[in-house]
């Protein structure tokens, strides 16, 4: 992973250019989120192919969300999911206490309604992470207060 | 010496295909395509295996057996499976010179590596077939240097 100033920096500039050309009427407006989280999907593919390289092949789908929430989430954000919580019917909650992507932001409510454009492109990279590895779910993201944010994955069975 | 090389999608179809002997590519195909069973059930055998047992290499698929075409090569079939189902299918010459499990080890590591790389080229859609320069020299460097 490049060092994580540059990530952080490429992100922000990621989200504000295609929020910038959703005004300029390039991409329809309310699609923003869409394209960012389908740019995620295409990265988080090509990262886990790279990050599981070297691991044993996986035993379940628990092994595999603890693999997301340890190793995947330490390459990527240099911390480990705080929380990981599941029903075991398909549906699992990851809770990060100090988002690294929303900690630039000040803390509290003042900027919480543009949180949700900050977490799409991490939604889609678990998705995509997921889908590579077999597992094809939906990835939803909230925020109740600033740098805290919770991650629910639905996991789509066949 | 790798004979022929394949790479197959999760959903068995090929991504990537190559055989050096190119007048018999057709048999190539076709043993690759019978060693996808092999594959299969050593995956599904391996989820039960403890976590030292469960490599991504599968090792030898099938034991050796003699090429009708060329009654002297004697072929072996080797597989391996990436973490997200690719699976990797060697076929390998081994009538003049036993590899070692070390050697075709490192082989695959090697093709991993390459694929990889295609992977995150972001000009490459997952899904599509390689048509990668880099991985097609890496796979004619394999396909040259063992033998």
């Amino acid at each position: 992973m490049a060092d994580e100033a540059l990530f952080l920096l490429l992100h922000n500039e990621m989200v504000s250019g295609v929020y910038k050309s959703a005004e300029q009427g390039e991409v329809e407006n309310g699609r923003c989120i869409t394209k960012l989280e389908n740019m995620g999907f295409r990265v988080g593919q090509g990262l886990i192919e790279r990050f599981t390289k070297d691991t044993a092949r996986f035993k379940d789908e628990l092994d595999i969300m603890k693999f997301i929430c340890k190793d995947f989430w330490t390459t990527v954000f240099k911390k480990q999911i705080d929380n990981l919580r599941t029903n075991h019917q398909g549906i699992y909650v990851l809770q990060d206490n100090k988002f690294r992507l929303l900690t630039q932001m000040s803390a509290g409510k003042q900027y919480l309604e543009h949180a949700s454009k900050y977490l799409a492109f991490t939604c889609g990279l678990i998705r995509g992470g997921l889908s590579n590895l077999g597992i094809k779910s939906i990835v939803t993201a909230e925020v109740s207060s600033m740098p805290a944010c919770k991650f629910q994955v639905m996991i789509q069975k066949l | 010496m790798a004979v022929c090389v394949a790479v197959i999608a999760k959903e068995n179809y090929p991504l990537y295909i190559r055989s050096i002997p190119t007048e018999n590519e057709l048999k190539f195909h076709y043993m690759v395509h019978t060693s996808l069973d092999v594959v299969d059930e050593k995956i599904s055998a391996m989820g039960k295996a403890l976590v030292d047992q469960r490599e991504l290499y599968l090792g030898l698929l099938y034991p050796t057996e003699d090429y009708k075409v060329y009654p002297s090569h004697q072929l072996c079939r080797y597989g391996y499976v990436t973490n997200s189902k690719v699976k990797f299918v060697m076929v390998v010459d081994s009538s003049n010179t036993a590899l070692r499990d070390n050697e075709i080890r490192s082989m695959f590591r090697k093709l991993h590596n390459s694929y990889t790389d295609v992977m995150c080229n972001p000009f490459y859609n997952p899904g599509d077939r390689i048509h990668s320069r880099a991985f097609d020299s890496m796979v004619t460097s394999m396909m040259i240097q063992v033998c």
